[in-house]
């Protein structure tokens, strides 16, 4: 267990080491930096003297090697726009990003679960068709358009919840609604087709063999197995989530993670832009080491390196 | 004492293709202690019947159409088929046992062995967890399993095929019961750990004078274990005797041609295997004859005009055949 965790920890640093090889370079890739950053109509004087106080005329290397030494120590550069470190920005609209993503996941496993389990130990009744036409929706409809809509129906029209912004507790409920739905949708689905499989599992047959009740059956037997392709999901997609989401945030106002990397992509604000990369990609990675673990909880065979 | 008495048993299942006649009136008995062989080839009805018998055919799409399963113990006799769900549960795994296939899929492979066989001692016995728990490592020891102690903490996957199936056999003694069934208990192991189960098999009921139903599909295993054998063909019985007499002068033309299949290590010369012409049959179409007929080089007109039933051939041997194959001539039956 100890080593499973510390090998994954390895990687995780590993690959956070990659993100940051691949977000300075893709940068510069492109071209002259100090261009991409300085607005078109700015005159070459001025560009020169932005790539001096950018150090970009310095070598790639050095530069590289700058930037990595930063980061470690929690500088993650200067906001062009903001005129003050990118880190400081990001960890601003954090708590909107979590509060969002949690609430929309959280939406997403009460519904999507429950729902899945019916329709799996129930496969053909109401609530299983019920199930697989939300499922459905859920992710099919574009979520920009679905914001919009409700926003429409419920802000405009009836007036119940606010339509943008993040004032008052009842402002997360419309974008959490949108941005959880697609989850939701899979979730209903996962768990459907992994209930439907571990019933029909050789094990099943045995514990019904043994006489057990279907209660016990149910939860000791079957629900544990179903718990390990939701994890899995649960965690990428929550990860995917804590990234921000761009359209959702974009939609409803919202001012998190998201909204910053529009809004910064906007102003050609690339340290910011490179700041909120690095910050997703690690954000990402640790819900994904947290995933890992929980797997290992769940499944003897992770644990023990099967 | 008979401990079980099946008769006329038929299980059907009706699928999207059609209604597949499964097993069409089996009937067949277990004495106590007695070990039974059940033989046939795949989609004979050999599993489908002794799942029928303890509801543990899925339903839809199977239904027991009709028949009777007197199951027999000291405090008296029901019959299988007319009990509750509720009071079934009680006879699976406490006083019938089962033993699968394939060890690999038949454990959990998320929860501890020794938790696997000490929740089928708590659900049937009134026992502390702790108790179930002394009882487990000792029923792990008696199959065979070294240090039951620390083993009782390992997973599924931590053991070979045929240790999981020692388990699985744990399993199925662990409530003392009156009956093991065993469905092809041998089939996915290698071929020395199968003498290893079955010699274990061999050794618990001595031990606990319990009565065993081996499904199975080898002759070769059958002929050193079981008391008597059932011969099973499209969903039907076709011959039942004793082990000797079954080997020795088999009166079911599908029998022979079993045995003609079979190699033999003490024959003088060599000799071709003999493979039975023809495929099983289509178990969508209801029968109104022998289903053998199409396969069988002896078979007449009146073997495709009715279904034969079990006829007695000799003291505890019964076939179900219209023709004599040891006069070479049909047999003179109502």
């Amino acid at each position: 267990m100890q080593r499973y965790f510390l090998t994954r920890v390895g990687q995780s640093l590993l690959l956070l080491i990659g993100v940051l090889v691949l977000v300075f370079f893709l940068v510069r890739i492109t071209g002259d930096p100090a261009r991409l950053m300085m607005p078109r109509e700015a005159s070459a004087a001025a560009v020169e003297a932005f790539r001096e106080e950018m150090g970009f005329n310095r070598p790639l290397l050095v530069q590289f090697g700058d930037y990595f030494l930063g980061v470690l120590q929690g500088d993650f550069g200067r906001s062009l726009h903001f005129k003050s470190p990118a880190l400081d920005l990001v960890l601003q609209r954090l708590p909107a990003t979590v509060h969002l993503a949690a609430t929309a996941i959280l939406f997403a496993m009460l519904v999507g679960v429950p729902l899945g389990l019916v329709g799996g130990f129930n496969p053909g009744s109401a609530v299983d068709s019920v199930g697989r036409l939300l499922a459905l929706l859920g992710q099919s409809i574009p979520n920009f358009w679905l914001g919009l809509l409700l926003m429409l129906l419920f802000a405009v029209r009836l007036g119940l919840l606010p339509s943008f912004g993040r004032d008052e507790w009842r402002s997360v409920i419309l974008p959490a609604f949108v941005l959880g739905l697609p989850t939701m949708g899979q979730l209903v689905r996962l768990t459907r087709s992994a209930v439907l499989e571990v019933r029909g599992e050789d094990f099943i047959r045995t514990a019904h063999s043994k006489g057990l009740e279907p209660g016990i059956i149910y939860t000791k037997h079957v629900l544990r197995n179903v718990a390990i392709p939701l994890v899995s999901v649960i965690g990428v997609q929550f990860g995917y989530m804590l990234g921000g989401s761009i359209i959702i945030e974009t939609v409803f106002a919202w001012p998190g993670i998201g909204q910053l990397l529009e809004q910064a992509i906007g102003w050609r604000d690339y340290p910011l832009v490179m700041a909120i990369a690095v910050f997703t990609s690690l954000a990402v990675l640790t819900i994904n080491l947290l995933t890992d673990v929980a797997y290992a909880v769940i499944d003897p065979r992770i644990r023990y390196g099967h | 004492m008979s401990v079980l008495e099946v008769k006329d048993l038929v299980t059907k299942f009706y699928t999207l293709d059609g209604v597949v006649h499964a097993v069409n009136g089996v009937s067949f008995d277990l004495e106590e202690g007695e070990t039974l062989a059940i033989v046939g080839e795949s989609g004979s009805g050999k599993s489908v019947t002794m799942m029928s018998l303890l509801g543990l055919i899925p339903t839809p799409p199977g239904k027991i159409e009709s028949g009777e399963a007197i199951f027999t113990t000291p405090e008296g006799s029901r019959d299988l088929l007319q009990m509750s769900v509720h009071d079934l549960r009680d006879v699976r795994g406490g006083q019938i046992g089962f033993v699968f296939q394939d060890p690999i899929s038949t454990l959990n492979p998320i929860l501890t062995i020794g938790e696997q066989i000490a929740e089928t001692l708590t659900k049937h016995l009134s026992i502390t967890r702790e108790q179930a728990r002394q009882r487990t490592i000792k029923l792990l020891s008696s199959v065979g399993i070294p240090d039951p102690e620390l083993r009782y903490k390992s997973y599924p996957f931590q053991f070979s095929g045929g240790m999981r199936q020692r388990v699985v056999i744990a399993i199925a003694i662990s409530c003392t019961p009156k009956i093991i069934i065993a469905d092809e208990p041998t089939t996915a192991l290698d071929v020395t750990v199968q003498a290893q189960i079955v010699e274990l098999f061999r050794r618990l009921r001595e031990d606990l004078g319990v009565a065993v139903i081996w499904i199975t599909h080898d002759l070769g295993v059958v002929a050193g274990l079981a008391d008597r054998v059932l011969v099973m063909y499209g969903g039907r019985v076709a011959e039942i005797a004793q082990v000797d007499d079954l080997y020795e002068s088999p009166q079911h033309p599908y029998t022979v041609g079993l045995l003609g299949a079979l190699p033999r290590i003490d024959a003088r010369e060599s000799r071709r295997l003999v493979s039975i012409q023809g495929s099983p049959p289509d178990l969508l179409i209801p029968l109104e004859h022998c289903p053998f007929a199409w396969r069988c080089e002896y078979a007449f007109e009146r073997c495709w005009e009715e279904i034969p039933p079990l006829i007695p051939v000799a003291v505890r041997h019964q076939a179900a055949c219209f023709y004599n194959l040891e006069e070479g001539r049909p047999r003179d039956v109502q």
